[in-house]
């Protein structure tokens, strides 16, 4: 039995949209292993980016509890917040969230900014993590001179490069053809099996889910254990 | 410590990035620091008007010299002194002697018109009745071409100022006043001064050209230092057989000029503001474009872990630099364009032209500077505090 790192429980989530309540999540239970690679599927409109926002603590959920490493997530600020994130979260974007003026060596090095470390030991840490991804070759190159498949292994070498808790990822092959999204998973597979990486991926692709260590699916805010008919 | 620095750093980072991509939003930027550059332009501009008034009129003002005229007397149109008072005031204590000579100068004071060089149009200029210590009285006056008139002669000094403004004051013209005619012996200058502005010519010469008697309106007198003021002013004061004040020259021309310097401030403050209230929105515009087009790129910082704080200050960073930037090319353009420019206006004190320069000084432009980075400061405040309160999870998805 894997030692529970993510703790959600009795979790609702819900929106005011002019004088309609709009329940994307209802008392939501869900537990996730340290070391494990779940994989989160449902139809749009399901709410699985919003319970990834709320795990990653991005989002308030209106009521229930969120743990993350025994941290409850949802009595943090905003100022708190944003340091854990720094501290336990690396996030893998759909659309890659590079920043356009930065090399691929510099968009690494950001979440390093937020640490201790020096620019050498940052630059060390960056193409440790660009070598992780494959990418040595590419490291001055800028978002705009890399694929759509280069672009999210800087991405993910972004999120791995201060060694997280939790790698969160939504829908990290949604923008990529099959061979890239591939590749993406081959490398999320290896940071979970031989890193220990604990991952939870949105996704709808099947394809990609099949990757992962255990699939949940989410359909009107309640988590199925199968996928519903 | 710690926490300090990397707040900082968050914050050199953040800028970084939000200045990097100004290239990628060079329309609105451009038109916004323009926007601002006018601005300030204009306002360095129209201050420099008041400061190059302000500057002719107080140049030549030195602390050690004092003008005395009838108690009471605002200005020396309004005051009259008799032969007997100039005398009187000669012999008072704390004056600057030279052999024995007292530097004091009995003057008087008319107002005649002559046309303007560059319109036609007839003005009100100064003609000074001066006595033979004036150039011991003011040492900064010294002749740039020519030479001094003879006393008792229809021969009159015109300053610089006067000849390059007025039509027939040039070196060794005559020119019609009253019924003679009066020839230009010498221009000189006084340092951008406003006897520049002035012709100069024997008083008792002036005296009898306009039937003033033995009368006068002032005396200049200078002082043997700036510390007999009060004991030349006690003399005075105390002197029964006296009626008459003591002024600073320095404080007399400051004086002269508060109003039209008040005037064209105001004026010029006015224009500013509402100019500014136009450059404000343009920096408002800018600056709610740059958060818009970089929601998901302030988001996924956000997402990272950097806070608002860094992000807010970034966004006034980059305000206050285009801001900045139109400040300096506002502010050197105000230069080039006004500095130095000569014009005349009406001494609202004498009734009379006063010739001066526009003055871009050092302060001005550093006012003009801080107005456009506190219009970059204004202009970025909202934007940046919209960039900080975005939901970060919608905001990610943002194209």
């Amino acid at each position: 039995m894997l030692e529970t790192l993510v703790n959600v429980n009795r979790m609702v989530k819900s929106f005011r949209r002019g004088a309609e309540e709009i329940h994307v999540l209802e008392q939501l239970d869900l537990q996730v292993g340290r070391g494990e690679f779940l994989a989160l599927m449902g139809p749009s409109g399901s709410g699985k980016s919003t319970l990834l926002n709320l795990i990653g603590g991005l989002d308030k959920p209106t009521s229930g509890t969120v743990a993350v490493a025994g941290e409850a997530v949802e009595q943090l600020n905003e100022r708190q917040l944003a340091a854990w994130r720094a501290r336990h979260i690396g996030f893998v974007f759909q659309f890659y969230n590079l920043m356009p003026t930065l090399s691929a060596q510099k968009n690494v090095e950001l979440p390093l900014l937020l640490t201790q470390l020096s620019a050498r030991q940052r630059r060390e840490h960056a193409a440790a993590a660009l070598e992780i991804v494959g990418l040595t070759h590419r490291t001055s190159h800028y978002p705009s001179q890399m694929s759509g498949g280069e672009q999210q292994r800087v991405g993910i070498a972004r999120a791995i490069v201060t060694d997280p808790t939790l790698l969160l990822c939504d829908e990290p092959t949604g923008d990529l053809d099959r061979k890239s999204g591939d590749e993406i998973l081959d490398l999320l597979q290896a940071l979970n099996a031989q890193q220990g990486k604990t991952i939870v991926m949105v996704t709808h692709d099947p394809h990609a889910s099949a990757r992962a260590g255990r699939v949940v699916y989410l359909n009107k805010g309640q988590l199925l254990l199968e996928k519903p008919e | 410590m710690n926490l300090l620095l990397n707040w900082l750093g968050q914050i050199w980072s953040v800028t970084g990035f939000g200045l990097r991509t100004i290239p990628q939003r060079k329309g609105a930027s451009v038109a916004a620091i323009f926007g601002i550059a006018g601005v300030v332009a204009v306002l360095v501009g129209v201050l420099s008007i008041a400061q190059g008034f302000r500057y002719a009129m107080t140049a030549s003002g030195s602390p050690d010299t004092v003008i005395v005229m009838r108690k009471g007397s605002d200005t020396e149109m309004m005051s009259g002194l008799t032969r007997e008072d100039v005398t009187l005031v000669s012999l008072k204590p704390g004056l600057r002697r030279s052999g024995g000579v007292p530097a004091a100068s009995a003057e008087l004071f008319v107002v005649i018109n002559l046309p303007k060089r560059g319109t036609g149009t007839d003005a009100n200029v100064p003609l000074r009745g001066v006595g033979p210590e004036t150039f011991e009285v003011r040492p900064q006056i010294h002749l740039t071409a020519g030479r001094k008139f003879e006393p008792g002669k229809n021969e009159i000094l015109v300053g610089r100022a006067a000849a390059r403004e007025f039509a027939g004051l040039d070196l060794n013209a005559a020119v019609r006043v009253g019924t003679a005619d009066w020839k230009v012996v010498g221009i000189f200058s006084d340092e951008g001064g406003i006897s520049e502005s002035e012709i100069w010519t024997d008083a008792r010469i002036l005296q009898s050209a306009f039937r003033r008697g033995e009368t006068y309106q002032s005396v200049y007198a200078r002082l043997d230092g700036p510390g007999s003021f009060e004991v030349f002013k006690d003399a005075l004061t105390s002197d029964p057989q006296l009626q008459v004040d003591a002024i600073r020259q320095s404080d007399y021309y400051s004086r002269q000029s508060q109003m039209t310097y008040n005037l064209v401030n105001g004026f010029g403050s006015l224009i500013s503001v509402l100019m500014g209230i136009g450059a404000l929105f343009g920096a408002l515009n800018t600056m709610y474009n740059a958060v818009a087009t970089r929601t998901r790129e302030i988001a996924t910082l956000r997402a990272l872990g950097f806070q608002s704080g860094p992000v807010i200050v970034s966004i006034l960073a980059e305000s206050m630099c285009l801001a900045l930037t139109g400040g300096l090319i506002g502010g050197v353009g105000a230069y080039l364009a006004f500095n130095g420019f000569e014009a005349t206006t009406l001494n609202y004190q004498s009734f009379s032209q006063v010739a001066f320069a526009f003055a871009v000084t050092p302060s001005l432009l550093m006012q003009g500077v801080l107005y456009a980075l506190l219009i970059g400061f204004v202009g970025g405040l909202f934007p940046a505090l919209r960039a900080a309160r975005l939901p970060i999870a919608s905001a990610l998805r943002e194209q």
